[in-house]
């Protein structure tokens, strides 16, 4: 059997001295999509955070294997040099710095001297046009004055130019109306191959109507509870959390 | 602004500037300020009787002059005024010379290092290099001359043209302004003065570098302008110190006068060393339809106290100020700006910018003032300011006096943070932590430079830059 891409083993991890994470153990291998589903104030950001290093949380017990290596005391962005994307729930602003500008400062910091200057042009004209914006997008500065859809078009028009090997993307579907949603799916399946693996994280079941997880599984209170196929995300948009926020509660 | 220059402000000063050359002088006052301090700077300097009569008024002025209260008094409180040396003539400030192999060769080689000669030789009409109290050095490109360009030393502007001078000085920005422009007036000593008869237009930047060498240095330059009818000039100023563990002072006021239709530009790079308190008075008047345009850098000093000034006294004249400061550790840039419209269609913008890191204070401080008669005057203000963690500190205080009708007025202040969640966002796309933060700092400047007249922008960079190069002031 080949080094899955990401392994989460047994991850606790904790903010401000308060335990968010409790005990999280994850396994998904190339070319998989894996949704991992729960309500608000489950900890599903602070998943996402600890999966690139957010200097806040603390990581107290556990590890994350990154194609077999342990990445679990690697800075951020040495992460995403090797790979790793987040698209995130909300994307920061950056005043002053164009869009054009950023997304060919982040591919030279992630391909290094494999960045083709010359492509650059095209490639991101390409995938601009793909993810439905237009041209004069690339001189605006990075998610200032963005409406929601803008944003998360942002955050996939960067993951579309960076290429990476896991992309966590957490509520890529919060704020987006229906028509921006199956933009953004579209760019996302798009990506889909057997070298990518997702992690989707999401409240809701909608987004997954249009990208078919092959795992779900079920996230509450800092644990994953259950995980399943595709139909489990069908029965929590029946039946809710609550069967399983009780479980949580009694365990 | 390119690449990390911004963040490294003031990392290299050391080496750069913060060396020190031994001490060779002709004369050294005794420590602190006394009745004798003002009488022996005024006779060696062999002023006309006016000019002692005007130190020592501007001397009991100063002293009965309470400390501003509105300041930052637990560092302008700090200040040993005893400790100070008013008044140093360096050996070769007896008589300036226009001849770079006659200045004494200590002198000369700290000018080498700090890249004036070379500057004067690649882009600019004229330079007055001043060492402790005098001025080393001058010279103008001889075509200027020829037109009635003047620039000199101040000393040697009230020997040679003693009438201009009296008709001008102290007009501005009188001895009892301030505590500080009351200080300078008994203690004056070097600086420049400049006058460009009507019509001429200075193409080229005329530049004063201003060295302090000695410790607990009190440097007092006195710069005066005069641009005649339809005339047009560039000065540039720059200064840079030793680094030492005591303080030294430098208290300059500086007169501009932009006569109808003249055009006067200041652009200052202010880089002392962290021992320097700089506290400087510098106004202009603006008669009709004139422009005066200041453009302040301030990258060093402890404490620089600063407000460049347009009295905007003619009709449709107009007055703009760009400030630019750094605070880093132990620093505080408390710069700004005034606009005093005193005359109809008269207009003004200010433009701040400051970034603040590891424990610097930036404030701006402005006053926007519209006299009664004063209509239809049109006036912009917008200070932004940038902390570079939660351990810098900025503050704005900006004051509206309007007392007109018919004015447009427009304020906006920004302050943003270079916070966590910008970095790890910028640092989850591969950007190492450095990166990210002068990535933040250069789209700051970006903004700003969108929205400045494309020469200001580009003048304001390749100052910044060659001053944190070392190749002019």
């Amino acid at each position: 059997m080949s080094t899955p891409l990401l392994e989460i083993q047994d991850l606790h991890a904790e903010i401000d001295g308060k335990e968010i994470l409790k005990g999280i153990s994850l396994t998904i291998n190339k070319g998989q999509v894996h949704a991992l589903m729960g309500p608000n104030g489950s900890g599903k950001s602070t998943l996402s955070n600890a999966l690139l290093g957010h200097p806040k949380y603390k990581i107290t017990q556990g590890k994350i294997l990154f194609n077999g290596q342990d990445i679990t005391d690697w800075k951020t962005d040495a992460r995403a040099r090797a790979g790793i994307f987040l698209g995130f729930q909300y994307p920061i602003a950056v005043s002053g710095v164009s869009v054009a500008n950023f997304v060919r400062t982040a591919m030279k910091s992630c391909a290094g001297a494999n960045f083709q200057a010359k492509e650059f042009r095209k490639e991101f004209k390409a995938a601009m046009s793909a993810l439905g914006v237009e041209e004069s997008f690339a001189t605006r500065y990075v998610n200032d004055g963005f409406s929601g859809g803008e944003k998360k078009r942002l955050e996939i028009l960067q993951m579309t130019m960076l290429k990476p090997t896991l992309a966590i993307l957490d509520e890529t579907d919060s704020g987006l109306d229906i028509d921006a949603l199956k933009t953004v799916s579209e760019g996302i399946n798009r990506l889909r191959g057997p070298e990518l693996g997702i992690l989707l994280i999401t409240h809701y079941q909608r987004l997954l109507n249009y990208i078919l997880p092959d795992v779900v599984h079920v996230f509450v209170d800092g644990k994953i509870v259950r995980s399943g196929g595709k139909e489990l995300a069908l029965e929590l948009e029946a039946k809710g959390y609550a069967p399983y926020e009780k479980t949580a509660v009694t365990a | 602004m390119s690449d990390d220059k911004a963040l490294n402000i003031g990392q290299n000063y050391e080496q750069q500037y913060g060396f020190h050359d031994p001490e060779k002088f002709v004369f050294k006052s005794q420590k602190g300020l006394t009745r004798k301090t003002v009488e022996e700077i005024s006779g060696m300097k062999n002023e006309p009787e006016w000019m002692l009569k005007y130190r020592l008024r501007a001397l009991e002025i100063y002293e009965k002059k309470p400390m501003p209260v509105w300041a930052d008094m637990s560092l302008l409180g700090q200040i040993k005024f005893d400790d100070i040396y008013y008044y140093l003539k360096p050996t070769g400030g007896e008589g300036n010379t226009n001849k770079w192999e006659d200045v004494p060769a200590d002198i000369k080689n700290t000018f080498d290092k700090l890249g004036i000669p070379e500057a004067e030789r690649k882009f600019l009409a004229g330079v007055t290099a001043q060492y402790e109290s005098e001025v080393v050095y001058h010279s103008i490109h001889a075509d200027l001359e020829k037109q009635g360009v003047i620039f000199l030393g101040m000393d040697d502007g009230l020997k040679k043209y003693p009438e201009l001078v009296k008709k001008y000085f102290g007009t501005i920005i009188p001895a009892a302004d301030n505590k500080f422009s009351a200080l300078n007036s008994a203690v004056w000593s070097g600086g420049s003065f400049i006058y460009v008869p009507k019509g001429v237009k200075v193409a080229i930047p005329l530049q004063a570098y201003f060295r302090i060498n000695a410790k607990n240095m009190g440097q007092f330059e006195r710069t005066l302008i005069i641009a005649d009818e339809g005339s047009s000039v560039h000065y540039i100023e720059g200064c840079t110190a030793p680094t030492y563990s005591s303080d030294s002072l430098h208290s300059a006021v500086v007169e501009l006068v932009a006569l109808p239709h003249a055009h006067i530009r200041y652009t200052t790079i202010q880089n002392w060393s962290k021992n320097v308190y700089n506290l400087v008075t510098k106004r202009a008047a603006a008669h009709e339809n004139a422009i005066v345009e200041w453009l302040d850098g301030n990258l060093g000093s402890k404490l620089t106290m600063k407000y460049p000034a347009v009295y905007l006294v003619g009709r449709k004249a107009r007055g703009e100020v760009v400030s630019v400061a750094f605070s880093g550790a132990g620093q505080h840039q408390d710069a700004g700006a005034k606009m005093v419209h005193l005359a109809p269609e008269t207009s003004s913008t200010i433009l701040s910018k400051s970034i603040s890191k590891d424990g610097g204070r930036s404030t701006y401080r402005g006053l926007v003032k519209v006299y009664p008669d004063a209509e239809n005057v049109k006036c912009s203000v917008r200070c932004d300011a940038l902390l570079m963690d939660e351990i810098s500190r900025s503050d704005t205080y900006p004051t509206m006096e309007i007392d007109a009708k018919k004015v447009q007025i427009g304020h906006e202040a920004t302050v943003s943070k270079v916070g966590e969640e910008q970095l790890f966002y910028l640092m989850s796309r591969g950007l190492k932590e450095q990166e990210a933060t002068t990535m933040v700092v250069n789209g700051f400047f970006e903004a700003f430079a969108k929205e400045l007249p494309l020469e200001y922008a580009v003048e304001l960079n390749r100052l910044v830059q060659l001053e944190m190069e070392g190749s002019v002031g």
